[in-house]
């Protein structure tokens, strides 16, 4: 059994600190270990957690988020349920700009901790949320956006607490994978573990988007303000078959129950594993597999499944 | 041949394809290949001979900015896959 921890005064203390372990079964070969940080363990269920509380901290701290006032974000799910728990924690309504078409867990689980959602098309894609997002925020002033995308207390909370986590439990990390989404994680932590252990790889895994990419001009495409791709190595696309075998092969293996992106995730960590004489690898896994429960990624058929995937926005 | 991947927002440059054959020992020289064809997506896709930075361009799966850049090799078997930059994954 792991080591017990002091109680933490309020479930917002209580995120971070979670748990790696070694995937003994996943491992390509016996020169190569490789690990998983468990960010599901997180409060909500996801990495979250961490961006949420930083954001919300520092904008308390420098006074730009005041007793009372409400928050507004584009989230396709993990920031957006992080936001509401902590929102509700602290006394300030909730608003979450989501596309239309994700699962129905992340509308239950917005609901039950009181957040109000607004919808955007779900042909537009993540994208589509951001606009919508920043229109309404424009057109009403009273309201506080944290914007993942832009803020830099997202990569920094990486910096300062995953980052320095992921070195104590595996100091001779040689290459660290995470997905890339806002790029706050593998900017955080890879500026960290640059920093401490030169010549440590980043890699990221980038989901391959389907057919509806929700772009109305190549202009509209969107590099995340807080990404640093300076600090990437590599990167790779991953497919939504190649995710979906990675995620059954998490439960398989290793009983881990992750999300989709940790499918993907663990596809590139064991590519990057294989290609490897010795050395240690660590995943980053974002969230737990509770949201993607209706969407039955586990059992269905793969030719079935991938069909449904590409015109949906389950990642 | 290698086989190309267009994305949506691009394809009313080639005509509505989804796929474009082209020859080319690099990259860049499939590229060159590629906007002989469809000589209108040369300024969508690069600016002043770089690659724009809306674009990303695989060789299978493997981003070429982290490789050789344009002159990355690639062979007849492979597939080169332009995407537009977009926020991905689950936020």
């Amino acid at each position: 059994m792991r080591t017990a921890v002091a109680p933490a005064s309020d479930l917002i203390a209580a995120i971070g600190n979670t748990p790696m372990v070694e995937l003994r079964r996943l491992a390509p070969h016996d020169g190569v270990r490789l690990y998983a940080k468990l960010e599901g363990n997180n409060p909500t269920g996801s990495v979250k957690d961490r961006v949420a509380r930083a954001m919300i901290e520092s904008a308390i701290t420098d006074g730009s988020l005041v007793p009372g006032q409400t928050i507004l974000e584009p989230s396709s799910g993990n920031t957006g349920i992080s936001l509401a728990m902590i929102g509700s924690r602290l006394g300030h309504p909730v608003r979450i700009v989501m596309p239309d078409n994700t699962t129905p867990e992340r509308e239950q689980i917005l609901r039950l901790f009181g957040a109000e959602i607004v919808f955007s098309p779900g042909a537009e894609g993540s994208n589509g949320a951001i606009r919508l997002a920043q229109g309404l925020a424009d057109a009403d002033p009273s309201v506080f956006m944290p914007y993942q995308y832009g803020n830099q207390a997202n990569p920094r909370v990486h910096f300062e607490t995953t980052g320095p986590e992921i070195l104590a439990q595996v100091p001779d990390v040689d290459v660290f994978v995470a997905g890339l989404g806002t790029g706050g994680t593998l900017t955080g932590v890879g500026q960290y573990l640059k920093c401490e252990r030169p010549g440590v790889r980043i890699v990221a895994a980038e989901p391959l988007p389907g057919e509806v990419q929700g772009l109305r001009s190549l202009e509209d495409g969107f590099i995340p303000p807080v990404l640093d791709e300076s600090v990437l190595d590599d990167k790779f696309l991953v497919n939504n078959r190649d995710a979906v075998i990675g995620l059954r092969r998490l439960l398989r293996d290793e009983g881990i129950f992750a999300g989709l992106s940790c499918g993907a995730a663990i596809a590139v960590a064991v590519r990057v594993a294989r290609e490897m004489e010795t050395g240690s690898v660590v995943v980053l896994l974002a969230d737990g597999g509770w949201k993607y429960l209706s969407a039955d990624l586990w059992s269905r058929d793969l030719d079935e499944l991938e069909d449904e995937l590409e015109g949906s926005l389950v990642w | 041949m290698t086989t190309i991947r267009i994305p949506p927002v691009l394809r009313e440059n080639t005509g509505g394809s989804r796929t474009v054959e082209v020859t080319g020992s690099t990259v860049s020289k499939a590229l060159d290949d590629l906007f002989g064809k469809h000589p209108a997506l040369r300024d969508r896709v690069t600016e002043d001979g770089e690659l724009s930075r809306f674009i990303n361009v695989y060789v299978n799966d493997r981003d070429v900015r982290y490789r050789d850049g344009l002159e990355t090799a690639v062979g007849a078997d492979d597939t080169i896959i332009l995407l537009p930059a977009m926020a991905g994954g689950s936020r």
